[in-house]
């Protein structure tokens, strides 16, 4: 259980982010659901999940901003008085094919997928440290690890995450910060909504267990990353994504 | 209020779990106090805490002894 703990989930307003942060509240976190502009559908999840009997609140940054991040951590302290687990799962694609990707498509996805973790990790690690623990997850992709054609840019960024993962859990292990990340693969959100069904058909080829998979098998896998029973377990990917990379 | 040195000292005492007579002018964290870099980053964000102040990225990287921490932060509150 996650009781009286407080959690910040990134992008938490939809999609895997809003799995993430329900399924905390539901082990009893405090969750602060952050977006980027969305603002009805962060309500939405908030007003959720005070109906679970926890407390939640929306606060509005880009990640890959470091004043507005370090305001969105300030504002936790404020409210909650400690951060104890950090989702950094906010994510954008910019698709196209490497030889069509504009510089504008790959810097846009880099800075929100990969600067974007490094920022909020940054901030979060000040307060961590003082707490001598915390829980670091970072939301990459299977694709991160198997590379996918026409998303150089996501493909790059969510490997870089992996990197990132490795050294932040080694750098911060001596404090008592467990970093860990998860590489999902084909989940329906709508950011997978926009592929075309020859894709789906073609990657349900690929998957063993034959079926694409929901935000709440990753929910699940992070809720375990940020509780008690994970406390060995650093540096590490798990591939939540029904077999499809081994 | 105590002495800046003197406040200096309670908390690298207290963080680095070392011997007061140890924490001199010239003691350097990572030779004498045996801090590794990331006691030092945690000190300096001690320091900030308690002096009120924020100590650029630049700047902590140029403190090396318990002087240099105590000089910085004198220059600061002018």
């Amino acid at each position: 259980m996650l009781t009286g703990k407080t959690a910040i989930v990134t992008g938490g307003s939809r999609g895997i982010g809003k799995a993430i942060a329900i399924e905390l509240a539901k082990n009893g976190a405090n969750v602060v659901v952050n977006y980027a502009g969305n603002e009805a559908r962060a309500q939405e999840v908030v007003e959720e999940i005070i109906g679970l009997g926890v407390q939640a609140i929306k606060v509005q940054a880009d990640v890959a901003n470091e004043a507005q991040v370090k305001e969105l951590m300030q504002t936790t302290i404020d409210t909650f008085g400690s951060i104890d687990i950090l989702v950094n799962n906010a994510g954008i694609t910019r698709d196209n094919l490497l030889m069509r990707m504009k510089e504008t498509e790959f810097d846009q996805v880099i800075n929100t997928n990969l600067k974007g973790v490094f920022i909020c990790t940054k901030a979060v690690t000040r307060q961590m440290m003082k707490q001598r623990s915390g829980r670091i997850i970072n939301v990459a992709s299977i694709v991160g690890v198997s590379g996918n054609p026409g998303q150089a840019n996501y493909v790059a960024a969510k490997a870089g995450v992996i990197g990132l993962t490795k050294t932040t859990a080694k750098e911060l292990a001596s404090r008592n910060i467990i970093v860990n990340a998860v590489a999902p693969g084909f989940i329906s959100t709508d950011m997978t909504d926009e592929l075309t069904d020859e894709q789906k058909s073609g990657m349900l080829e690929l998957i063993p267990l034959a079926r694409f998979g929901q935000p709440e098998d990753v929910a699940k896998v992070i809720r375990f990353l940020a509780s008690d029973d994970a406390s060995y377990i650093t540096g590490q990917t798990i591939h939540i994504d029904g077999g499809m990379v081994m | 209020m105590a002495d800046v040195f003197d406040r200096v000292k309670e908390i690298i005492v207290d963080k680095l779990d070392v011997e007061e007579s140890k924490v001199t002018m010239e003691a350097s964290f990572k030779d004498d106090l045996e801090a590794d870099s990331l006691d030092v980053v945690e000190l300096v964000m001690e320091l900030e805490d308690e002096f009120d102040m924020e100590i650029a990225d630049e700047e902590a990287e140029k403190i090396n002894t318990v002087g240099d921490a105590v000089n910085y932060i004198k220059n600061l509150q002018g």
